[in-house]
């Protein structure tokens, strides 16, 4: 697992990340988003579901898992 | 394209305007003939506003904005229902007056699904609960477009004889609204009418207590003087923008399907929200991944293009569209375009021919 530390920085941006550094991570494995602008918690899951992308939810506040499916 | 915020005046509204701001600008309250001139005008627009939205004239009261006739018709609604309940039901995609007056005290909301339409199972578990005062349904997602199942939630709230609340400011002018509810609000600057006046019709039989302090007439209405020239010209626009309406809305509709087909064709990682085809005949909305809903609205106003965007970094509040995260669909690079009798199809096809490049350009800047 990788975690893309992108607290404090406004959307787009952690998705931006999240889209930029899924391809570095294997096909089954997870990437760890932390990301505190309001709209992560929606954008998120919102782009697994548009890249084919497994959206795993919020073990924690301010953190998103997506595991690479494609 | 911003009709769903206001649109510019209809010409006969501008005419009406004029004319009645030299024949009506006595309060219409006094007995003197300038008065009795302005209660005639007073009283033709409010018969307007009731033989187009199929009520009684006692019915109709004015306001001084949409936003004020829906803030009167939720706390007016609740105080009338006091001894029966104090709960009011909501849908989560309604427009922010109401969930601003739904904080004033308790409120259920109910959900939408990805399309942004009303989960009517949970609608009529949520009104047949014990406590409910009132409930309140936008009659089409101002900022999705899809037309909201008015007539089955209605059919719920009668059966557990709860009134029913429409804010119907984004459909009036544009779309029928079908009956079965007990008060319903519009807007006039999303018709073509000036701002700054609200319409709230609340039904014969329904209990409603003004949250305001009244004046010596008891009639329902905003306190003080209202802009009589605005609701003449408000009632005249109506008129001339209904007997255009069906016309109009083909039109329209044809434009926003062209909208709807072009976009994900030539844009890359869009997504096309709401109902395709049972929506508002102007309204659609779309969501471009990596892309700042600020930037793209900065850059299309550029170009010439007005349009509105539910993305946080748009919005006063810095969070995104309530209503967009309710349906569960991307919230940045959101774009949403409304048309009105003004758009021309050469308009649309030139918004449709610059997008794709702002939207690669502010890609590229952010390295995608």
């Amino acid at each position: 697992m990788i975690t893309l530390d992108c607290l404090g920085r406004k959307c787009p941006l952690p998705v931006i990340e999240l889209a930029k550094n899924i391809r570095n991570v294997g096909v089954g494995e997870v990437v760890r988003v932390l990301a505190d602008d309001p709209a992560a918690a929606n954008d998120i899951p919102a782009w697994c579901r548009m890249k084919d992308q497994e959206y795993l939810g919020s073990p924690e506040k301010d953190a998103f898992d997506v595991r690479r499916v494609s | 394209m911003d009709a769903a915020t206001a649109v510019p005046l209809h010409p006969v509204a501008a005419e009406a305007l004029v004319a009645a701001l030299a024949d009506g600008w006595a309060d219409p309250s006094r007995l003197y003939s300038a008065s009795r001139r302005a209660q005639q005008l007073s009283d033709a627009a409010t018969a307007v506003f009731a033989e187009t939205l199929g009520v009684r004239p006692d019915e109709v009261s004015l306001w001084s904005s949409g936003t004020q006739a829906v803030q009167a018709a939720v706390l007016g609604g609740l105080a009338g229902r006091r001894r029966q309940g104090d709960t009011l039901v909501h849908s989560a995609i309604e427009h922010s007056a109401v969930l601003h007056a739904a904080q004033k005290g308790q409120s259920m909301q109910v959900g939408v699904d990805r399309l942004g339409r009303l989960d009517l199972a949970a609608w009529d578990a949520a009104v047949s609960a014990p406590g409910v005062a009132l409930a309140s349904l936008i009659s089409a997602s101002h900022e999705a477009g899809t037309v909201q199942p008015v007539a089955a939630a209605s059919d719920y709230c009668a059966e557990a004889g709860v009134p029913l609340f429409v804010d119907a400011a984004q459909s009036i002018g544009h779309h029928p609204v079908p009956p079965g509810w007990s008060m319903l609000s519009a807007s006039a600057h999303k018709w073509g009418g000036p701002p700054g006046v609200g319409v709230l019709v609340v039904r014969k039989g329904v209990r409603w207590i003004s949250p305001y302090p009244q004046d010596d007439l008891y009639r329902p209405g905003a306190t003080g003087a209202l802009d009589l020239p605005a609701v003449v010209a408000a009632a005249a626009s109506l008129r001339a923008v209904l007997a255009e309406a069906g016309a109009e809305a083909a039109r329209l509709s044809a434009l926003v399907d062209r909208i709807r087909d072009r976009v994900p064709a030539t844009v890359p990682d869009v997504e096309v929200v709401g109902d395709p085809v049972d929506r508002l005949p102007h309204l659609v909305t779309f969501s471009c991944l990596y892309v700042d809903g600020e930037a793209l609205l900065h850059a299309l106003d550029r170009e010439g293009f007005a349009v509105s965007s539910g993305s946080s970094c748009t919005a006063s509040t810095l969070r995104p569209s309530h209503v967009l995260e309710a349906m569960g669909v991307l919230s940045h690079g959101n774009v949403r375009v409304s048309l009105h009798r003004g758009t021309t199809a050469e308009e649309v096809d030139r918004f449709l021919t610059v997008l794709p490049g702002l939207v690669e350009k502010i890609r590229k800047e952010a390295g995608m």
